[in-house]
């Protein structure tokens, strides 16, 4: 992990509400408490889904705590990483099927 | 009872620090003070463990003896020992003839991680000695012949639920390979000895000592097994638990510490010694050589 982004920070994560805006963090951390809670889906389908978005915005703290917690939650390393391909083709689809926007565009410009 | 820390496998977890170079083995003599002590005190169980307890030469008499005895007998089974030679290959039928339940590490459902943690090749073999157990009737229903799975994590992160964990084994294991068993039980690693040295070589140790620390949790540590057992080294000495007998750290002083002059009664009212490594016993759901303990 680069420097600017150190393992030890997660733990002070919790803590953000000391240094201001209290009431909208405190509100923030028990909203993402429910967030995760089991339900429709599982805590296990919520924690694959937390990896794979944490990929999506390269968030190297998120996808340090979520692979630790899908290991935790007993997924295999195929699981996670099928998680991992799901948001790639996400973010890789989502450029291709602008390519839509390229075709209609170039197709009204063209004779 | 810890009846040798001899083992046909090095695994890199062991907090026995067991291995094929070890030679530390009970003898007769201490199987025999043990017998009295069965016959004395009347344990509900005996839970043998080592090393690969069935390599001691003096193992499958002290089992046929218990087994004389009204007492459930315990064998922790590392599998690939089945495997190991014909005189090994003997063992489901034996364990079947003495109504021994049969324990057994099986750290994941794939081969990869199974074989990270115990050595290349130990995923396939233990399928292959589990379908052996399986044929003479551990682990189906209506034998009474009980064959449990241990998992425990191959890295620096707690176990999932236990209940969740054994769902994943169970469908795994009989799609896949046609493997039944009982029940998983999910342990927690302690930091100590092999996993510590693994901790602190891979820079884990802090992260995973805080973890320990922050989810410890007043149920599991009251259901904690060494509130209910008594352990036995391999040369006779008496421990709190296992941990601490590797740990060599000896029961209080109250209590005599060895097995020819245990007293169960000052034994179920001493001050059971404590260490960092009993934050792993205490964590989260808990953890015993029987699995979570809430």
């Amino acid at each position: 992990m680069n420097p600017y982004y150190d393992s030890k920070d997660l733990g002070q994560f919790g803590k953000i509400g000391d240094f201001g805006a209290k009431a909208s963090a405190d509100k923030f951390f028990a909203w993402y408490g429910e967030v995760f809670k089991e339900g429709a889906l599982t805590a296990r389908e919520k924690s694959l889904i937390a990896l794979a978005v944490a990929h999506a915005v390269q968030c190297p703290y998120c996808i340090e705590a979520y692979t630790t917690d899908t290991l935790e939650k007993g997924c295999s390393g195929d699981q996670q990483m099928e998680a991992v391909h799901v948001a790639a083709a996400i973010r890789g689809g989502a450029s291709m099927v602008h390519s839509v926007q390229l075709m209609n565009k170039a197709r009204s410009l063209s004779m | 009872m810890n009846v040798g820390r001899l083992c046909n496998q090095a695994c890199k977890h062991c907090h026995v620090d067991a291995g094929p170079d070890r030679t530390e083995l009970m003898s007769r003599k201490i199987f025999e003070a043990c017998l009295r002590m069965v016959d004395r005190d009347s344990p509900s169980t005996v839970d043998l463990t080592g090393g690969a307890p069935e390599m001691n030469p003096h193992f499958r008499w002290f089992v046929e003896e218990l087994s004389k005895r009204s007492v459930k007998i315990l064998v922790r089974c590392n599998l690939t020992i089945i495997l190991a030679s014909d005189y090994y290959g003997e063992l489901p039928e034996f364990f079947a003839r003495n109504r021994v339940e049969v324990v057994s590490s099986l750290p994941f459902y794939q081969a990869e991680r199974t074989d990270r943690q115990r050595g290349t090749g130990v995923f396939e073999k233990s399928i292959e000695a589990l379908r052996r157990l399986n044929a003479v009737g551990y682990g189906r229903a209506g034998t009474g012949l009980v064959l449990n799975l241990v998992y425990n994590p191959a890295g620096a992160f707690f176990p999932a639920p236990q209940d969740q964990l054994e769902r994943d084994f169970r469908k795994s294991l009989d799609e896949g390979h046609q493997v039944a068993f009982n029940n998983l039980f999910a342990l927690t690693n302690l930091p100590i000895n092999r996993f510590l040295d693994y901790l602190l070589v891979s820079g884990n140790y802090e992260t995973y000592m805080e973890k320990l620390v922050e989810a410890f949790n007043p149920v599991a540590a009251s259901g904690a097994m060494c509130r209910s057992m008594v352990s036995v080294s391999w040369d006779g000495r008496l421990y709190d638990c296992d941990f601490n007998q590797v740990l060599d750290l000896p029961a209080q002083p109250t209590v005599a510490d060895r097995v020819e002059s245990f007293d169960r009664g000052a034994w179920e009212h001493r001050i059971i010694s404590t260490g960092r490594h009993c934050f792993g016993c205490t964590a989260g759901a808990g953890s015993s050589c029987g699995g979570a303990t809430t």
